[in-house]
C-alpha cells in the first residue's frame, strides 16, 4: 500500500523535527509501531465490512502542508456562525490561521494543541489526559497519534461555563495538491464546567483531501458538553473522524452529526462511561446523494450502574449514495439500571441508494432496559397525497415530510442559530426553498 | 414459601442431563482420522454409485483448502478432525422390514427416550426417520406414505434408488463450498433422510427424523433433503440427543429445503444435544447449516427450540427467490451453565413482494453466552420486499450475556424493514404478583418464560409443543438469581 510506505517513511523526518525527548515521543513511537504491523483497515474487517478505503488510499497525497495560505475572511465567513459572538480555532491546511481565529487564555483556555504539549504549565494535563482513552487497535487512531501536531486544545476549569459557543474549523485551501491531514484535538471539561463545541470540516479548493481526524474529550464529574459536528463538504474530500468521550459520574454529554456530503465520511464515535448516573446522548440526520458514503460507527460502553445513553440516527439517501449505521451498545455485568436506547431510521428515496445497518447489542447485567429499532422506509403516500391536495407542490410536500422524519434529532439542538443552519442547509439539500420557519 | 430462589438455582445446577445415557450396542465404527481413502471407504461401505464418491471428493478438496471460520461470538477449543471417526453404524444393519427385527437395545433406547417407535405410530401418527450414529435405523410408516406417492427414506437409500432426484437437487442450496462445515458434511456424510412431496400432495402426517450420538470419539454428519414439488405441503421434525460424555462431540449437518412453486414447507426442530456438566466440560459443537430456497409464492417456515449443545453455531436460512415467496423464522435459544449460542437466520430478499418474519427469543442463564445474529438483505430487484424482525432477550443473573448483531443491507427504495430488539428479566414484580395470588415463585417463572417464548411455541406443532415447554422448564427453571 502505497500511502502506508509513504508515511512510514515520512515518519522519521517528523519525528526529527519535533522534540525527541518528550515523553509524548514515547506514546507516539509506540502508536506507530501498531500502524506499521496493522496498516490500513481493509474490508476484511469487520468494523470495515461495508467501507472501503482502498479507492482513497490509492490516491498520491501530501503528507505534511508546505506553507500556509491566506483566506480572507469574506470568502469564508458564510462556514462561521458569524451571527454569533464565538471563540475560534482555525486552521488552513493543518496550519493554525490566528488570522481567523479568536482564542482565549482568560479563565477558559481555547488555543492550540502543539502550545499544549511544548509548554511546560500543561505538562500535568498532557500526562493526565493525553491519549488516555484512544482505543490502542485501531490502526487509524494510531497513526494519528503518532503524527500528532496541531488540533484545537480547549480546557474549562471547574465550575466554570464557557460563555460563548466554540467553533473549531478546519478548511483546505485546495492549493498544495492532494493533502492528507491529521488534526488532533483535546478537550478537557472539569467538574461543574460546561461548554458547547461546533466542529467543521470544510474544503475550498479542488484537489482531494483526506482528513484522519482524532479527538479526545474528558468529561469530569457533573460537566456537561454539547458538542455538533457538521460535515457537508465537497465531493473531493473525504473524512474519518475518531472522537472518544470519557464521561466521569454525573456528567451529561451530547453529540449530534450532521452529514450531508463529501466524498466518504466515517465517523467512530465513542463513549466510555466511569461513573454513575451519566447521560450520553448521540444524534445524526444524515443527508445523502450521488456517489456519497457515509459511515457512522457509534459504541456506548456502560461500565457502571444507573447510567443511560440515547442514541437517534436519522438517514435519507438518495441516487446511488450507500449509507452505513453500525451501533454497539455493550453492557457490563456491574452495570446493573443501565437504561440504553438505540434507534436507527431511514428513508431510501429511490430504487438505487443502500443501507446497510447493523445495532448491537451485548448485554451482560440483568436488570436493565435496552432497546433498539431499526427501520428502512419510503415517505407515506397517503401523507404526501394529504400535502398535495392542499396545494403544496409535490418537492415541498416531500421536503416537509421529510424535515419531520428528521425533526426528533434536529429539536435537540441547543443553539438556535446553528438549528436554523442546519435547517436551511436541509432545505438546501432537499432542493427547496421554504420560507417559512419550520 | 420454603422454597427459595438459591434453592431452586442449586436444583438447576444439578439436574443432570436426562437423556446421558449410553446404550451398549455393538457398533460398526471406523478409525479415527479423515483423508481421501476414508471418504472412499465410507461411500463403498453405503454402496454408492461413482458420481456419488466424485461428489464427495471433491467436496473433501474444498474442505482442505478452507479454513475454520471464527467470527461467531463463541469460544471453544477447535476439534481436531483427525481424531474422529466418521463413520459408526449400530451392527446388524442393513434394513429392518419390521420394528420386531431391530435390535432389542435400540428399541430399549428409543424407550428411554420417551419416543417408543411402536407407541409414537399408535398414537401421534408420527412418521419417524431414526438415525443413531449417523446411520438410519427405522423408518416408519413408509408405506401409508409411499400410497401418496411421498418419498421417506434415508438419504443412503435415496441415492440408490432414486438417484435423479438426489442428483438434481443435492448441493444446489447449500454447495459444498459454502463453509467449512457444509464441506466436511459433504465430503463425509453418511446418512440422513429424504424427503420428497410429490405435485399437489399435503402430507398427512409430520414427517419425523431423531438424531442421536451414541458412540464415544464419533462425529455425525448427517444430510437432510427435502423437496416440496409445486402445490405441495409438508411439515417436517427433528430432534437430537447424545450420551454424556467428557469430551466434546462434533454435529457438522447440512440441511436443504426446496420448495417450488406454491409449496410450503414447515421445519421444526428440537435440539436436546448434551450441553456438558456445569463445569462446562464437555457436550456437543453443534455446527450446523441449513437453508431453504422459495421459488414463486411457496414459503418455508423455520421453527427451532435449542436448548442442548455446549456450542451451536446455526443460521437457518431462507433465500426468497421467487416472487411472492414468504420466509419465517421462529426461534427460541436457551443457553444455561457454560453453553454458548451464536445463531439467528439470512433472509434473502430476490424476488418482487417476497416476506419474511423474524421472531428470535434468546434466554440465558449461568454463565452462558447468547447471540442473535442475523441477515436481512434486500436486492436491487426485490420491489415491496418486506420484512419484520423482533429479536428478545430475557438475562437470568449477571454472570450471563446476551448479544444481538442484526445486519440490514437494503438496496430499495420500494421495501419495508422493520427491526427491533429488547433486553429484560423477570421482574420482581412479576414474581411478586404471581406469588401474591398463590403461585409459587418456581411456577411463576415457568409461567413468564412460558409467555416470553409464547409466540413461537404456538408454531410448533402439537407434539412437539408440549416436549419443547417442558425442556424449557427443565433448562430453565430457578436460573433466576
Amino acid at each position: 500500500m502505497e500511502l502506508k510506505e509513504k508515511l512510514i517513511s515520512s515518519f522519521v523526518a517528523f519525528e526529527e523535527e519535533m522534540d525527541l525527548n518528550t515523553r509524548v515521543h514515547k506514546i507516539r513511537s509506540k502508536n506507530f509501531d501498531h500502524f506499521e504491523k496493522t496498516g490500513f483497515p481493509s474490508k476484511k474487517d469487520e468494523e470495515w465490512k461495508y467501507t472501503s478505503l482502498d479507492n482513497l488510499l490509492k490516491k498520491n497525497y501530501r503528507i505534511f502542508t508546505k506553507e500556509e495560505f491566506a483566506i480572507e475572511l469574506k470568502e469564508v465567513k458564510k462556514f462561521f456562525l458569524y451571527e454569533l459572538d464565538t471563540y475560534k480555532i482555525v486552521f488552513i491546511d493543518g496550519i493554525y490561521s490566528p488570522f481567523l481565529s479568536d482564542t482565549t487564555h482568560d479563565g477558559i483556555d481555547v488555543c492550540l494543541l502543539s502550545a499544549a504539549l511544548n509548554k511546560n504549565k500543561y505538562e500535568k494535563i498532557i500526562n493526565n489526559y493525553f491519549d488516555k482513552i484512544t482505543h490502542k487497535s485501531d490502526s487509524l487512531t494510531t497513526l494519528n497519534t503518532s503524527f500528532t501536531k496541531e488540533g484545537a486544545y480547549i480546557f474549562i476549569p471547574k465550575s466554570v461555563s464557557s460563555e460563548k459557543p466554540i467553533e473549531i474549523v478546519h478548511f483546505s485551501s485546495g492549493k498544495q495538491g492532494n493533502l492528507f491531514l491529521q488534526p488532533r484535538n483535546l478537550i478537557i471539561l472539569e467538574e461543574n464546567s460546561t461548554a458547547q463545541i461546533i466542529e467543521r470540516h470544510q474544503s475550498l479548493g479542488k484537489s482531494d483531501v483526506l482528513t484522519n481526524s482524532v479527538t479526545e474529550i474528558f468529561l469530569n464529574e457533573r460537566s456537561v458538553l454539547d458538542y455538533y459536528k457538521i460535515q457537508n463538504d465537497s465531493l473531493n474530500s473525504s473524512l474519518i473522524d475518531n472522537t472518544y468521550l470519557s464521561q466521569m459520574a454525573r456528567s451529561n454529554a451530547s453529540v449530534h452529526t450532521f452529514s450531508f456530503g463529501g466524498n466518504l465520511t466515517r465517523n467512530n464515535l465513542n463513549f466510555h462511561q466511569f461513573g454513575e448516573f451519566i447521560q450520553s446522548t448521540m444524534k445524526g440526520i444524515t443527508i445523502l446523494q450521488g456517489t456519497q458514503h457515509v459511515d457512522h460507527h457509534t459504541l456506548v460502553k456502560h461500565s457502571n450502574p444507573n447510567c443511560e445513553s440515547h442514541q437517534d440516527y436519522k438517514g435519507i439517501f438518495s441516487n446511488n449514495s450507500v449509507g452505513v449505521f453500525n451501533g454497539k451498545i455493550y453492557v457490563d455485568k456491574i452495570a446493573q439500571k443501565t437504561n440504553a436506547f438505540q434507534q436507527n431510521n431511514n428513508l431510501l428515496l429511490d430504487r438505487n441508494s443502500t443501507i446497510n445497518t447493523k445495532p448491537q447489542l451485548e448485554i451482560f447485567a440483568d436488570d436493565v432496559k435496552c432497546s433498539h429499532g431499526c427501520t428502512v422506509g419510503q415517505l407515506d403516500n397517503n401523507s404526501l397525497f394529504y400535502l398535495r391536495s392542499r396545494g403544496i407542490p409535490k418537492k415541498e410536500a416531500k421536503a416537509l415530510l421529510t424535515y419531520a422524519f428528521a425533526n426528533n434529532v434536529l429539536e435537540s439542538v441547543k443553539i438556535p442559530i446553528l438549528k436554523k443552519r442546519i435547517k436551511s442547509l436541509i432545505a438546501n439539500k432537499l432542493g427547496v426553498n421554504l420560507v417559512y420557519d419550520l | 414459601m420454603g422454597y427459595t430462589e438459591e434453592e431452586l438455582k442449586k436444583e438447576l445446577e444439578t439436574k443432570e442431563y436426562e437423556y446421558g445415557f449410553y446404550t451398549d450396542i455393538e457398533s460398526d465404527t471406523f478409525e479415527i482420522g479423515l483423508n481421501e481413502d476414508v471418504i472412499k471407504k465410507i461411500s463403498k461401505r453405503k454402496d454408492e454409485p461413482k458420481w456419488m464418491t466424485e461428489w464427495r471428493l471433491s467436496a473433501y478438496k474444498v474442505w482442505k483448502e478452507m479454513d475454520e471460520p471464527n467470527w461467531a461470538n463463541v469460544k471453544y477449543n477447535k476439534p481436531d478432525y483427525q481424531a474422529i471417526s466418521y463413520y459408526s453404524a449400530p451392527k446388524g444393519k442393513p434394513k429392518y422390514d419390521s420394528l420386531d427385527e431391530v435390535d432389542p437395545e435400540l428399541i430399549k433406547t428409543f424407550n428411554k427416550l420417551g419416543i417408543s417407535i411402536d407407541e409414537q405410530k399408535k398414537l401421534t401418527g408420527v412418521a419417524v426417520d431414526i438415525v443413531m450414529d449417523s446411520v438410519s435405523v427405522a423408518t416408519t410408516f413408509r408405506d401409508t406414505l409411499a400410497k401418496k406417492g411421498i418419498i421417506f427414506c434415508s438419504i443412503s437409500e435415496a441415492i440408490k434408488s432414486y438417484p435423479e432426484l438426489v442428483k438434481r437437487y443435492l448441493g444446489t442450496v447449500i454447495p459444498p463450498k459454502d463453509n467449512y462445515f457444509a464441506a466436511l458434511n459433504s465430503a463425509v456424510f453418511s446418512d440422513g433422510s429424504f424427503c420428497y412431496i410429490p405435485k399437489g400432495v399435503r402430507c398427512p402426517m409430520e414427517l419425523s427424523t431423531y438424531f442421536r450420538i451414541n458412540q464415544a470419539g464419533t462425529g455425525q454428519f448427517e444430510r437432510t433433503l427435502v423437496i416440496a414439488d409445486e402445490s405441495s405441503y409438508v411439515s417436517y421434525l427433528e430432534g437430537c440427543t447424545a450420551p454424556s460424555r467428557d469430551e466434546n462431540q462434533l454435529h457438522a449437518a447440512v440441511v436443504e429445503l426446496i420448495a417450488l412453486d406454491d409449496a410450503e414447507i414447515k421445519y421444526s426442530t428440537v435440539q436436546n444435544w448434551y450441553p456438558g456438566d456445569k463445569k462446562g466440560k464437555g457436550g456437543v459443537f453443534n455446527f450446523v447449516t441449513k437453508r431453504g430456497i422459495c421459488h414463486n409464492r411457496s414459503k418455508i417456515s423455520w421453527t427451532q427450540v435449542e436448548t442442548g449443545s455446549a456450542v451451536t453455531w446455526k443460521y437457518p436460512s431462507c433465500i426468497l427467490k421467487g416472487d411472492k415467496s414468504i420466509g419465517e423464522f421462529y426461534s427460541i435459544a436457551v443457553t444455561n451453565n457454560f453453553q454458548q449460542a451464536d445463531t439467528g437466520t439470512k433472509m434473502i430478499h430476490l424476488g418482487k413482494n417476497t416476506k419474511s418474519t423474524i421472531i428470535s427469543k434468546g434466554i440465558s442463564a449461568g454463565q452462558s453466552q447468547n447471540s442473535y445474529r442475523g441477515l436481512v438483505k434486500i436486492s436491487p430487484r426485490a420491489k415491496n420486499a418486506r420484512n419484520f424482525s423482533q429479536c428478545d432477550s430475557l438475562l437470568m443473573g449477571n454472570k450471563c450475556g446476551a448479544h444481538t448483531f442484526p445486519y440490514i443491507e437494503a438496496k430499495n427504495n420500494t421495501s419495508q424493514i422493520e427491526h427491533e430488539a429488547t433486553t429484560s428479566k423477570i421482574g420482581e414484580d412479576q414474581i411478586f404478583y404471581c406469588n401474591q395470588r398463590g403461585i409459587d415463585t418456581e411456577k411463576a417463572i415457568a409461567l413468564i418464560v412460558n409467555g416470553f417464548s409464547k409466540e413461537v411455541l404456538n408454531k410448533l406443532p402439537m407434539e412437539f409443543a408440549i416436549e419443547a415447554q417442558k425442556l424449557l422448564e427443565i433448562s430453565l427453571e430457578g436460573s433466576v438469581g
